[in-house]
């Protein structure tokens, strides 16, 4: 094994079967009350035939099994408290952990969404300052904290600007996309019955107002920026171009996913935009959990507030409520009132923040990113040289000249330590590297992950061998995706567990 | 500020490194005009103390269920939840990990969504279920999205005992899908029987959907719906918000439903005031290409070791944009997690044991309180652990009064169905004693007896 400077060439790596195949029948890991009641052996009131015959798969395991199984799972992932996650336009922070002693507190979790609005006007009073505040560092006038994530946020903003225009007499055909932007935007336009009209980005990399212009008519309801976009540029001709669009009787969306940017030093309601989602997830530190559950409330300019869905968080003479009194909300898009758990974590992350500190997080993370951005440009290609903000987007347009692909850079970065970019994305680069090491990492974080990234690249050139068989040091070597596609198996069963056995054998036979 | 590293000497030598005199001009990118010179008018920061002061404070402004007796179901539920549980969500390595892209590195997500989507898979009595959606009524509008790709057709059967946020967030999801939504009836013992759809099936119903337990707690029976809606061509959807029905009912998989997708909170999921919550969604493989949101498979790595990948991405929004079978990207991952821990504990033994401790103690109270004078059960028919009680008086004066006795009596359910005047809907879990159930009755009997009396 080669040397590595950075943590990750762990010797303490178990092996640890599916759960299915751990435990004995009869072996049980719950704690249920005896029952005070008759009843349980008596019959039920329900039809034999509605009844449960055969036992569901689950496992039959003690207590310490399944802490000692899912702790070692725990251990073969990679994480934010783990190590550096420079991951593009995911904004993989610091989750603070005052965050989850807060969202822990039984005051919350104990809270039914039922109740009555008197038993629970703590729980409201933070929304409905979440609201003001996101209204606030947006620069937007309303907000709506129900959408579950950023892609219903996106969902959610849409039919509002549809509502809108179908107020004003025609709900119109198009939306105009640029090409880089994230793959929510379209299909969020197709669950809202748009056509998606797709914007080239120009040389610059930003937005020519002209592309908008020309693409501009009377059908078209929307356009969908993401600012600062996926090259991490900011959009230097967002006025002009929200003009535009509005000149037309359009409506202009931002996607929020790069509000970490922004939060203090530039608030996208001055630049035009009409409706922006955030995502809790990214910008205010609620913790990704491996895929959800993430936040994507909603904020507006006046003209779409009769439009949020319903309910929508009010205050009147001390006392909050949920206005549900709205003839013109586009409906409700989840159950109850948004993911109310990430909500709490957010609005204790602003409140320890403030003013000040939130404008440090866009500055230091906009710093971050040039300084990764400077230290590698002589070694990666850089398609946009100019100054970004909170990410810096490469390409492997160098490296390929002696055959390495970014996905065989990005997978040798893991024997060093680190998780990888964002890969491939977005689209307009070809082999894109788009890196966004987020403002709560050190300086010395950042020479280190430099100084491996350069590493890598010399190995490009000398031993490439080392990055094609990438990565080496994990518990798992390079996955076989391909065969996932063509004989997948969704979930474990004693008989197609056998025949999998088998083509393993096969396979091992066959190297 | 302690999430922010940064000295100032270090500020300063990284402004050299990239050639600016201080990170202002880094700003300069932003037209000048836009750029914000003033702070953002928000409270003062406070430190860890003072933070944990004031959100004390606000928790202090509600009253929680471990204050209380409460009797609230529709669609969320009080169970209680093993200690390990959060233990083990709680690690950093679960908790601070994204979407699991790098499968390598991811091994631990990507075996616990497996395990998930075999428990889910399982429960549900289809061939496979998905990473997560975002909730039940969410699931459900996905799951009537996916009928329609399926089958080509233009028409929702909904049953009007489905869950009124459910309906009703369907009914946004499909807003601009050109498509007929047709809401049929409840017999009059609350269940939904062949006759009631029959008017409405025609070669144009991509899909009926039915809620079981129902949304007043009954216990539905698809298969006797099953032969009718398959034989007009139509998909029959299954769908539940108290996911611990599972261990004691027959699945909708096995009454042949095609689709089965519910609310998962039960199994683990704190109630938190509504969320996060988690969607679970299962079908038939035959359907997987047309299937919303992300979805594990086994694999090897290069040495023969089993490992496991997102599969299939070619369905998802990140390859096939506006062609995608949902935009649905971030998904409900931690809870799916959860679940899968939840229902390792249980084992299909405590898991079937708490099923029948809900039903008995549902039942238990709903026997003391419908013997009550002016105290009716709205419908009779099986329920699992929550029902519907219709009273002669105004509920709304009744739960009043039960809150000043410290009980949450229930869920009005008139907004929502003003057929069913005066009427409550009232749940029990395992969280309810025996003796707060008496407590109930005796409150509720002293509360009809005063108002009898006036």
């Amino acid at each position: 094994m080669t040397q590595h400077p950075g943590p990750g060439d762990s010797g303490l790596i178990f092996n640890e079967p599916v759960i299915f195949e751990r435990g004995a029948p009869g072996r049980k890991g719950y704690s249920l009350p005896e029952s005070e009641l008759s009843g349980g052996e008596a019959e039920v009131d329900i039809e034999k035939e509605l009844l449960r015959e055969q036992e569901p798969l689950l496992p039959e395991v003690s207590e310490f099994d399944v802490i000692r199984h899912f702790t070692r799972l725990s251990q073969w992932n990679y994480s934010i408290d783990t190590g550096f996650y420079p991951l593009g336009s995911c904004t993989m922070k610091y989750n603070p952990k005052v965050n989850e002693a807060v969202a822990s507190m039984p005051g919350w979790t104990q809270l039914h969404p039922l109740q009555d609005e008197d038993s629970i006007q703590g729980a409201l009073e933070l929304m409905f300052h979440l609201q003001q505040d996101l209204a606030k560092i947006s620069g937007m006038d309303a907000a709506s904290l129900q959408p579950a994530a950023g892609a219903q946020g996106e969902f959610t903003g849409l039919l509002m600007i549809r509502a809108y225009l179908e107020s004003k007499g025609n709900p119109r055909k198009k939306v105009l996309i640029p090409d880089s932007a994230h793959g929510t935007n379209p299909a969020s336009c197709a669950a809202c019955g748009y056509e998606v009209v797709t914007l080239k980005s120009s040389s610059t990399g930003v937005l020519d107002p002209e592309t908008v212009r020309q693409a501009m008519d009377e059908d078209v309801a929307a356009l969908m920026v993401t600012n600062p976009n996926t090259l991490g540029l900011f959009e230097t001709h967002i006025q002009e171009i929200t003009k535009i669009v509005h000149d037309q009787g359009g409506l202009v969306y931002c996607d929020g996913a790069n509000q970490n940017a922004l939060i203090g030093k530039a608030r996208v309601g001055d630049m035009g935009i009409d409706v922006l989602h955030f995502n809790l997830h990214k910008t205010f530190t609620t913790p990704h959990g491996g895929g959800g559950p993430g936040s994507g409330p909603v904020a507006v300019k006046k003209i779409l507030e009769p439009f949020l869905p319903t309910p929508v968080i009010a205050h009147k003479e001390g006392h909050y409520y949920f206005d549900k009194n709205r003839s013109q909300s586009v409906g409700r898009v989840k159950s109850f009132y948004g993911n109310f758990g990430m909500l709490i974590r957010a609005y204790t992350y602003i409140r320890e923040m403030g003013a000040e500190g939130l404008k440090q997080v866009a500055e230091r993370a906009v710093l971050n990113a040039n300084y990764v951005r400077v230290k590698l440009q002589d070694d990666l290609h850089l398609p946009y040289p100019q100054i970004c903000m909170h990410e810096v987007v490469f390409s492997d347009k160098k490296q390929s000249e002696v055959g390495i692909k970014t996905m065989q850079i990005a997978k040798r970065l893991i024997d060093y330590g680190y998780h990888p970019p964002t890969v491939y994305f977005p689209l307009i680069v070809a082999g894109a590297l788009m890196i966004e090491p987020t403002e709560t990492e050190s300086l010395h974080t950042l020479d280190s992950f430099i100084a491996a990234f350069k590493q890598i690249l010399e190995e490009c050139e000398i031993k490439p061998r080392l990055i094609l068989d990438a990565p080496e040091v994990t518990h798992i070597r390079r996955l076989d995706e391909v065969r996932a596609a063509k004989q997948p198996h969704y979930i474990y069963t004693t008989k197609s567990e056998k025949q999998f056995k088998k083509h393993i054998l096969k396979f091992l036979n066959s190297l | 500020m302690r999430y922010l590293p940064h000295t100032p000497e270090e500020i300063q030598k990284m402004c050299q490194d990239i050639d600016v005199q201080n990170i202002d001009e880094l700003f300069q990118v932003i037209p000048e005009a836009l750029q914000l010179k003033q702070l953002l008018d928000l409270e003062p920061p406070l430190c860890e103390i003072d933070l944990l002061k004031h959100m004390r404070e606000l928790n202090h402004k509600n009253k929680n269920l471990l204050q209380v007796d409460a009797f609230l179901g529709a669609g969320a539920y009080h169970h209680y939840i093993p200690v390990a549980v959060n233990s083990l969500v709680s690690r950093g390595e679960f908790l601070t990990a994204y979407t699991p892209y790098q499968p390598e590195i991811s091994q631990g997500t990507l075996q616990a969504i497996f395990e998930f989507q075999t428990m889910v898979a399982s429960l549900t009595g289809m061939e496979l279920a998905n990473a997560s959606n975002y909730d039940g009524a969410s699931a459900l509008a996905e799951a009537a999205l996916m009928a329609l790709r399926v089958t080509k057709r233009k028409k929702i059967l909904l049953a009007k005992s489905i869950h009124p946020q459910y309906r009703h967030v369907l009914k946004t999801y499909l807003l601009h899908q050109n498509v007929e939504i047709q809401e049929f009836d409840w017999s009059e013992n609350g269940r939904v029987t062949p006759a009631l759809i029959k008017e409405y099936l025609d070669d144009q119903v991509a899909a009926v959907c039915i809620q079981s337990p129902n949304f007043f707690g009954i216990v539905e029976n698809l298969s006797q719906l099953e032969s009718q809606v398959h034989q007009a061509g139509a998909l029959l959807i299954g769908c539940f918000s108290e996911a611990v029905s599972l261990g004691m009912l027959k699945s909708m998989g096995d009454q042949g439903a095609d689709i089965v997708v519910g609310e998962g909170q039960s199994f683990g999921n704190s109630l938190n005031l509504g969320g996060p919550y988690i969607g679970l969604f299962a079908t038939r493989e035959k359907f997987v290409r047309q299937m919303p949101g992300r979805l594990v498979s086994e694999t090897i790595d290069s040495e023969g070791n089993r490992g496991y990948v997102l599969a299939l991405a070619t369905r998802e929004q990140h390859i096939r944009r506006e062609k995608a079978t949902s935009n649905i990207c971030t998904n409900q991952g931690l809870c799916a997690l959860t679940t899968a821990v939840y229902l390792s504990l249980m084992g299909p033994k405590g898991l079937a044991r708490l099923a029948r401790q809900n039903y008995d103690s549902s039942h238990y109270l709903q026997r003391s309180l419908s013997a009550l004078p002016g105290v009716e059960l709205k419908f009779a028919s099986p329920f699992f652990n929550e029902f519907v009680l219709q009273f002669e008086m105004p509920v709304k004066d009744i739960l009043f009064k039960l809150k000043e006795k410290n009980i949450f009596g229930g869920v009005m359910i008139e907004q929502d169905f003003p057929q069913l005047k005066n009427c409550l809907l009232v749940c029990a879990t395992e969280m309810n004693s025996k003796k707060q159930m008496d407590h109930y009755m005796q409150a509720l009997s002293e509360i009809l007896n005063s108002e009898g009396s006036l």
